[in-house]
């Protein structure tokens, strides 16, 4: 789908500074827009990725130095420097994200203060970059000769980077691994089920904020032609959050309006606080830091949700040539195989030498009273935990200690007993995260449009798989908007897009209302009547029992019966382990 | 180098390091039971110290307005919540009451010019209730949220009080005056009897600490909280309570470490921030939850500003910042990969 708003948004851009505003807005207009810029990059690593950075007004300063040592120093042209900004900024990004992007939450956040303040000390003591001083005598940018020194040429550039920078963020989020970005606040390990390879996600969501940064530094040092420590500190950092925080971290406008109010309120405060203080000092941080908490306690989400009604993104789903499948192995040949896996936790033992194996178009299903081992199996299997001792085998293979990633890359797919669907993302967005392994496309082609004929494909997939399990009505709803029963079958339809050879469910009947138990029931049927494998770990005896072709009944992390649900049901150690159990409990 | 030197450069890392044990020690307690990293704690330090050479210059009225008007926001914020009279009157008590009462005090005791405990205590007593004035302001309604939200909270708190620092103390520093002007000669080491007083008073409250925890039984709540609030809760400890408790503490170990070290180094406003910094590199070294790593990890860091600053004086603060690196480091190669945030 071609989108015609960028090119008035570009007109506008490049006319507003010439339509007579007064020199003064022109300039505020270029701190908003340099300020949006680097806003828009914490939107993408803070509110999307969920990454706190309290640092970036120092990739600012990365991508501003860079340009200021090489035009001042060597004779650069400013235009010569601006990719050498972006890589300053990126590459230090990864030298930081590196060190510090396997932390959790707020380590990550406390280590950008740490680096934060450290490079700002570095700068304002080294010799090569001026110290406290700076670098000044930064030339302008010039076209043919003719240097843009006009405050309104600078303002029709920024604008247009600016535009340029909300293109390709909405682009990027909108591409198989803005997904996988999106996926990174509360669905890590349910994307690593599914192949995304989530540690180069958060890395690639910090160097783009990184190089977004980079590029306001840029514009920053052509802008002002003169740099010093004191804008790319720890103050100058917080202030960008600031932004995008009462904005709305959530969403790229958010960024815009948070750039816009803040930078606004800073220009007011900065000339009447030290009139009703009398003395000079940046008392502005009063009202900023108050305004922080202020807006983390009474909207959380920022002030964009406030004013715009979010509505369901409906995305036209265009005919694509159906996406290649795998080799599945043979009907009845072996898929899974456990041999005597164990798992213990200190003392206990929580599964015990557990041994069975799941075939080619059978359905089996892992039973067992609470607290039996079931769910730490299921864990051993998907490479989420690792076995002390034992062996998995897929197909032949040893998948042994794999990780997730690879797991799924063999044709693995699995289901969560607590579902984790991405919630910012529409119901089949998550299904076509699903189908991440089976895309190639890298973010650069995402940022660059280029991935459209292979995002239809995925979003063909999706849709036949939302056709198959009878969602197709919800398609383009908030996935968290669903029941909790519906939720459970958007996670078979996201794991059905893996186009699986062996389907592991855990506890997918949970939550369904009757006839949906009979639909999963029947989709369950068809998919092995395809070849499939299936292990189910299951609650629902009777949904069990009329579905499965072999049951395996654990208690105490062994496995007490395996069989037919017939036989099993009248297995004497399979009837103590529930029964017996419940007599004990009683007493 | 020789080896004075090198004493010299031990003895001034040690004791540096014992003022960051004590903010290390207080950012723990405050992170294990708010889940609150308490960015602010930096603020106490300068605050206790302006307050500390405030009132003994003889006007320490700046200090009490800015008490006065947090606590006044304080005691805004908290009456809502309030559902009974008792509750209303310790509230206005705790917000409106000590601001009021320090005062008159102060009033009546400056122009006495009181013996430099009292004045240290009465520069506690103008810091510290800062501290669960900013609980009750910024913290307590966001009790329920992420350490993440937290955190930012406590950054924006940061920077507003560094802002009303500069309001009320303004941008010139001040040094307080020393508690004893002793001097002892150990070999070829000079002693002050200051640096002692910071020892002792480390010490002190590493042991009040101990006893508090192991001892009694609000030690033994707030240990609780720490460990499971949702628990702790519902055995019936007031969380909210404990959370006050242990800014209580911080406030009141904040203010003690600036009226210390005000007497060995010239503080502003703001240069409270950078001392509490190097308390949290402490601190993360101990994982945010081990009080005696954070204690030893904090001499470290004293340790290795102190030379830092001999061998590469402009330099210092961007190699004791650094050394938080291969901590991080080492602690992100221990993390498993794959792990939903909250």
């Amino acid at each position: 789908m071609i989108r015609l708003w960028p090119i008035p948004a570009l007109l506008a851009a490049l006319a507003l500074p010439w339509l007579g505003l007064p020199i003064f807005w022109v300039s505020l207009l270029n701190t908003i827009g340099i300020a949006a810029i680097v806003a828009t990059g914490i939107v993408v690593l803070t509110g999307i990725g969920g990454m706190t950075s309290f640092g970036q007004a120092a990739f600012v300063g990365f991508g501003a130095y860079a340009s200021a040592l090489l035009t001042t120093a060597w004779g650069w042209s400013p235009w010569l420097t601006l990719p050498v900004s972006l890589a300053a900024s990126g590459l230090s990004a990864l030298a930081i994200g590196a060190i510090t992007l396997r932390l959790s939450g707020h380590y990550l956040a406390l280590g950008t203060i740490a680096w934060a303040v450290s490079l700002y000390y570095l700068a304002g003591n080294l010799d090569a970059v001026g110290r406290n001083d700076g670098i000044s005598g930064i030339p302008p940018l010039s076209v043919g000769g003719y240097a843009l020194i006009d405050t309104r040429w600078s303002c029709m550039l920024i604008l247009t980077a600016l535009l340029g920078v909300v293109l390709a963020t909405r682009n990027l989020l909108d591409s198989r691994w803005g997904r996988a970005i999106r996926s990174l606040r509360g669905g890590v390990v349910a994307a690593a089920s599914f192949g995304v390879d989530t540690a180069r996600a958060r890395m690639l969501a910090f160097v783009y904020a990184a190089m977004l940064a980079g590029l306001a530094g840029w514009l920053y040092a052509h802008l002002q032609r003169a740099v010093n420590p004191t804008p790319f500190g720890l103050v100058a950092g917080i202030q960008y959050l600031l932004m995008a925080v009462v904005g709305g971290a959530g969403f790229v406008p958010g960024a815009l309006l948070g750039a816009t109010l803040v930078t606004l309120v800073n220009d007011r405060l900065q000339d009447l606080l030290p009139k009703l203080l009398g003395a000079a000092g940046n008392y502005e941080v009063i009202v900023f830091g108050l305004l922080l908490v202020l807006v983390l306690q009474s909207a959380p989400d920022g002030l964009w949700p406030l004013l715009a009604r979010p509505r369901d993104r409906v995305r036209r789903l265009m005919s694509a040539p159906a996406l290649p499948r795998r080799q599945h192995p043979a009907l009845g040949s072996v898929i899974l195989e456990a041999a005597s896996l164990r798992k213990q936790f200190g003392g206990l033992v929580a599964v015990a030498d557990l041994s069975f194996s799941v075939h080619a178009g059978e359905i089996v299903a892992l039973i067992g009273p609470n607290g039996a081992g079931k769910s730490t199996s299921f864990n051993l299997l998907t490479g989420v935990a690792r076995p002390s001792s034992g062996q998995t085998r897929f197909a032949g293979l040893d998948i042994t200690g794999r990780t997730p990633q690879s797991i799924a890359r063999l044709g693995i797919a699995r289901s969560f007993q607590h579902v984790k669907l991405v919630a910012s993302m529409s119901v089949i967005e998550n299904v076509a995260l699903g189908a991440h392994l089976r895309g190639t496309a890298s973010p650069l082609a995402g940022v660059l449009r280029l991935d459209r004929a292979e995002e239809a494909r995925l979003f063909a997939e999706a849709a036949i798989q939302l056709d198959r399990t009878g969602l197709t009505a919800h398609a383009f709803r908030p996935a968290t908007a669903l029941a909790l029963g519906q939720q459970r079958i958007v996670e078979i339809a996201r794991a059905l897009c893996l186009d699986p050879s062996l389907l592991l469910l855990d506890e997918p009947a949970a939550g369904l209302r009757h006839n949906e138990k009979q639909e999963l029931a029947t989709l369950l049927s068809r998919l092995r009547a395809e070849g499939m494998a299936i292990l189910l770990v299951e609650h629902d005896m009777e949904f069990v029992m009329s579905l499965a072709d072999r049951l395996v009944v654990m208690d105490f992390g062994t496995r007490i019966a395996e069989g037919k649900p017939a036989d099993v049901r009248h297995n004497p150690a399979v009837i103590e382990a529930y029964l017996g159990a419940a007599v004990e409990d009683a007493s | 180098m020789d080896s004075s030197i090198l004493l010299i450069l031990f003895q001034d890392g040690i004791v540096n390091g014992a003022v960051y044990a004590l903010l290390a020690l207080s950012l723990v307690l405050v992170f294990t039971v708010t889940r609150v990293v308490l960015v602010p704690q930096g603020e106490f330090v300068s605050f206790g110290a302006l307050s500390y050479a405030a009132i003994g210059e003889g006007h320490p009225w700046p200090s009490v307005v800015l008490l006065a008007g947090l606590g006044g926001l304080a005691f805004l914020r908290g009456i809502w919540a309030v559902h009974n009279v008792r509750a209303a009157a310790w509230l206005a008590a705790e917000t409106l009451g000590i601001p009021l009462v320090l005062a008159v005090l102060l009033k009546w005791a400056v122009p006495s010019h009181p013996p430099l405990v009292l004045q240290a205590g009465l520069a506690l007593a103008l810091t510290a209730p800062l501290a669960p004035y900013l609980y009750r302001v910024s913290f307590q309604s966001l009790a329920q949220a992420s350490v993440l939200v937290l955190l930012i909270a406590s950054v924006g708190t940061h920077l507003a009080l560094s802002g009303l620092g500069l309001v009320t103390f303004g941008p010139e520093g001040a040094r307080g005056p020393a508690f004893s002007d002793a001097v002892m000669m150990a070999g070829e080491l000079m002693i002050t009897g200051q640096s002692l007083w910071i020892l002792g008073l480390t010490a002190l409250v590493m042991g009040g600490l101990y006893l508090f925890f192991t001892h009694t039984l609000l030690g033994a709540a707030l240990r609780a909280t720490a460990v499971n609030r949702l628990g702790a809760r519902l055995v019936g400890i007031p969380t909210t309570q404990a959370g006050l408790i242990a800014f209580w503490l911080a406030g009141l170990i904040g203010a003690a470490s600036g009226v210390l070290i005000s007497a060995q180094t010239t503080l502003s406003y703001d240069s409270g921030f950078l001392v509490g910094l190097k308390g949290f590199v402490a601190a993360i070294i101990g994982g945010m939850a081990s009080y005696p790593l954070a204690a030893a990890a904090a001499i470290l860091v004293g340790l290795v500003e102190s030379f830092a600053s001999f061998w590469a004086s402009a330099f210092k603060e961007v190699i004791v910042f650094t050394v938080i690196i291969p901590v991080l480091l080492w602690r992100s190669l221990r993390h498993r990969g794959v792990e939903d945030e909250e």
